[in-house]
């Protein structure tokens, strides 16, 4: 099967073309189902990859040909199929492979459909170009394409201010990422002298510490950026502005995972990197923290749950950062599956709403939308990392990991996190579905979802509920562990063992804090004790700040985007005056000096002459004094 | 017998007074004739240099041949020239003809 790995990449490429060539006058609506029928067999041949490495095939590059070739820098457009890569094959293809069934039933009313699909094919297929890379050049092709569909489709309503400024700023941050990333591979470059994955890792010792903590260091800049970590995060909440599927696909399950993907494929170099490991777990729980908090707050529904995925992509830094990367794509897997679902279900719900956002003009839809209510109520139960569901496994696994690499104060902050998420969720889930109705007119109006949206969600909901024991059981010795092991594992990483008492304490700690959060919730917004808007008085300034995200954007719009303008309107200014004004010059020095000799040019035939007889006088002259010897020296 | 240096005189002499012809007349014939009277100053001149130079050399005489057909030819083109210009506008006053100023 791995032989045919390439026809994964290959089918959304093609849907792609189609869809973008034919798409909007012939095909119409049918877009939808080339791409997802694309996709789906994609998914199929992905369980394909995946069986083979199950059965023992690790580690197989399929080279498709030699894209770069000077001298010893080699480029091999090749998929590097290990466990990591194909379980990164699976989570895309068949989460992807919902959400695309979804999106034709989400989008259905959209003139622009086409369009869509056309630009969702493009980013499934450079997303898995993106994971099934053997190089970190390749990798990046598939990095940007994903950028560019990621710009493209927060964007979609382009029509409407909102989504191009969302869009350019997702972009513009992304960039920023993007520059770390290509300081990354070009010092790893000049180091190792390949960009190969295996080459490159086989080859870490070489490297001095120096040279291998600005690798590191440069590559988790770009890993920032793509999965919104601090300080680039703030584009991922205003990304919100796109079609729900989008979110749904781009920014919670598959391409703001990427940064925790590129961490963990690098693995060998962080663990040689030693304190570059110690930025990105202090990164990744500062983060999740952070973000956490401002979720308490957005009434948004999409907002809540972007920030949420904010603040879980920091769980999974953390899970890289204390030396568990195989914890993080656990909980990358599990994390794609019930995020996708929570947002399908707010697209769900936004949908029967009339496109409304605000959980305000909720309440009370569990009795109108009952498939989307109970799958959704898996998701958040999963998010909220509530035993048995999947979320519970893969969360409570990197909290452990950072107990048991002594960083107590990182598991303190990952325990405090869970009890913010499960409050989170808790209202969220509240607000939207509980209690009597706000608005009674768009309750009136509001319907179940149809079948081509509900069956995904069912799907997913499955996923949410059993991936975790299925490949997560027992913790740390589960199925997934042993798969990703020699794709993640490190001659010389510190292994933490720990007592069964000591997991069974720490797994008791953690549902404790999910069960606290939901209490916790479930007091202020059910019972009204203490009642919610009195909390939002008396913890005032606490609450401005948080509604306000922290003051991020008004200090990156102020501070940072002010300096830059200063910069660059001197700069402006100096192109305007100095550049412009030497070729300004250039050009009229010939304007001025034609405008002058045109003045020889009399038409009267005796000033040529006088002309003639002058210049043959001086010659005559020079001559003369040349033949005489005036000149010489 | 006359010195070399007297037909060189005239010679300079009926070039000059030509020049001058070209530079102040108006009349597009008197400057045609004008040159006419430089370029026969010039034979002049080369015909003294062939038979009253330091070492005679027929060369030059035979130089003299050549410009009389050049002369001959240039006041075919000239003469045909202002015929046309004078068809077009008539006049043969070279300072009102300047279609060509830049």
């Amino acid at each position: 099967m791995t032989q045919f790995v390439w026809l994964i990449p290959a089918l959304p490429l093609a849907a792609f073309l189609v869809n973008g060539l034919f798409g909007r006058r012939w095909l119409g609506h049918l877009t939808g189902w080339i791409a997802t029928g694309a996709v789906g067999i994609s998914a199929l041949l992905a369980i394909g990859v995946f069986i083979d490495v199950l059965r023992g095939a690790e580690r197989t590059t399929v080279v498709l040909y030699r894209w770069i070739g000077v001298g010893e820098f080699k480029i091999d457009v090749a998929a590097y199929i290990d466990p990591l890569s194909s379980v990164m094959l699976l989570v895309v293809t068949v989460v992807g492979t919902l959400i695309f069934v979804f999106a034709n039933g989400y989008m259905a009313h959209d003139h622009g459909l086409p369009r869509f699909f056309t630009w969702f094919s493009l980013f499934v297929f450079a997303m898995l170009i993106l994971v099934m890379a053997d190089n970190y050049l390749l990798m990046f092709v598939g990095w940007e394409g994903v950028g560019l569909c990621s710009y493209l489709l927060i964007g979609y309503w382009f029509q409407n201010p909102a989504p191009q400024h969302a869009a350019n700023k997702a972009f513009w941050m992304n960039r920023i990422g993007d520059w770390g990333y290509t300081i990354g591979m070009v010092t790893i470059f000049l180091v190792f002298g390949s960009l190969n994955f295996t080459d490159v890792f086989e080859k870490v010792g070489i490297a001095t510490q120096a040279n291998l903590t600005l690798i590191c260091v440069a590559l988790f800049v770009g890993a920032t950026g793509k999965s919104a970590q601090l300080p680039l995060h703030s584009w991922l909440p205003d990304a919100m502005e796109g079609p729900t599927p989008v979110s749904a696909l781009i920014h919670a399950a598959t391409m703001v995972t990427a940064g925790v993907y590129l961490v963990a494929r690098s693995t060998p170099l962080f663990v040689a990197a030693g304190p570059s490991l110690q930025i990105v777990a202090v990164v990744g729980a500062v983060t999740a923290i952070f973000a956490a908090t401002i979720a308490l707050v957005q009434f948004d529904i999409k907002r809540v749950m972007a920030y949420s995925t904010v603040s879980q992509l920091g769980y999974m830094f953390l899970a890289c950062g204390v030396g568990a990367p195989g914890a993080a794509i656990f909980h990358l897997a599990t994390h794609a599956f019930f995020k996708a679902l929570l947002f399908l279900g707010s697209g769900s719900v936004i949908h029967a709403m009339g496109n409304e956002q605000d959980m305000r003009k909720m309440g009370g839809l569990r009795r109108k939308m009952p498939v989307t209510y109970w799958t959704m109520l898996v998701a958040g139960g999963a998010l909220a990392a509530i035993p048995p569901l999947a979320g519970f496994w893969s969360k409570d696994e990197i909290v452990g990991a950072a107990f048991l690499s002594g960083q107590t104060l990182l598991w303190a902050i990952g325990i405090l996190t869970a009890v913010l998420t499960a409050f989170y969720v808790t209202r969220a889930m509240w607000m939207t579905f509980h209690g009597e109705p706000r608005d009674h007119h768009l309750y009136d109006h509001a319907h179940e979802s149809p079948t081509v949206m509900t069956l995904p969600l069912a799907l997913l909901a499955v996923g949410s509920a059993v991936l975790g024991v299925v490949i997560g059981f027992p913790p740390d010795q589960g199925f997934i562990h042993s798969f990703l092991r020699p794709a993640v594992e490190v001659e010389g990483a510190v292994e933490h063992t720990a007592e069964v008492g000591t997991i069974l304490a720490l797994a008791a700690v953690s549902v404790g804090a999910g069960v606290l959060g939901i209490a916790l919730g479930v007091l202020m917004y059910v019972r009204g004790r203490p009642d919610p808007a009195a909390v939002t008085r008396a913890s005032g300034p606490i609450y401005r700040i948080l509604v306000n995200k922290y003051y991020i954007d008004e200090l990156y719009d102020q501070r940072i985007l002010g300096l830059g303008r200063a910069f660059f309107g001197a700069l402006w200014a100096f192109d305007v005056h100095v550049i412009d004004g030497i070729a300004n010059g250039i050009g009229r020095l010939a304007s001025v000096g034609g405008s002058g000799a045109r003045r020889f040019q009399t038409g009267v035939v005796g000033n040529y002459a006088l002309t003639v007889v002058v210049g043959l006088f001086v010659v005559l002259v020079a001559y003369g004094g040349y033949a005489a010897g005036v000149f010489k020296r | 017998m006359i010195p070399l240096g007297a037909f060189v005189a005239v010679s300079a002499a009926l070039f000059f007074i030509g020049v001058a012809g070209v530079l102040v007349r108006r009349n597009a014939i008197v400057i045609l004739m004008c040159v006419e009277l430089m370029l026969n100053a010039t034979n002049l001149a080369l015909v003294a240099f062939s038979r009253r130079g330091g070492i005679p050399d027929e060369r030059g005489s035979v130089f003299v041949i050549f410009i009389f057909v050049i002369a001959a030819a240039e006041v075919a083109v000239g003469l045909a020239i202002i015929l046309a210009l004078y068809r077009n506008r008539p006049t043969v006053d070279v300072d009102e003809v300047h279609a060509m100023k830049g």
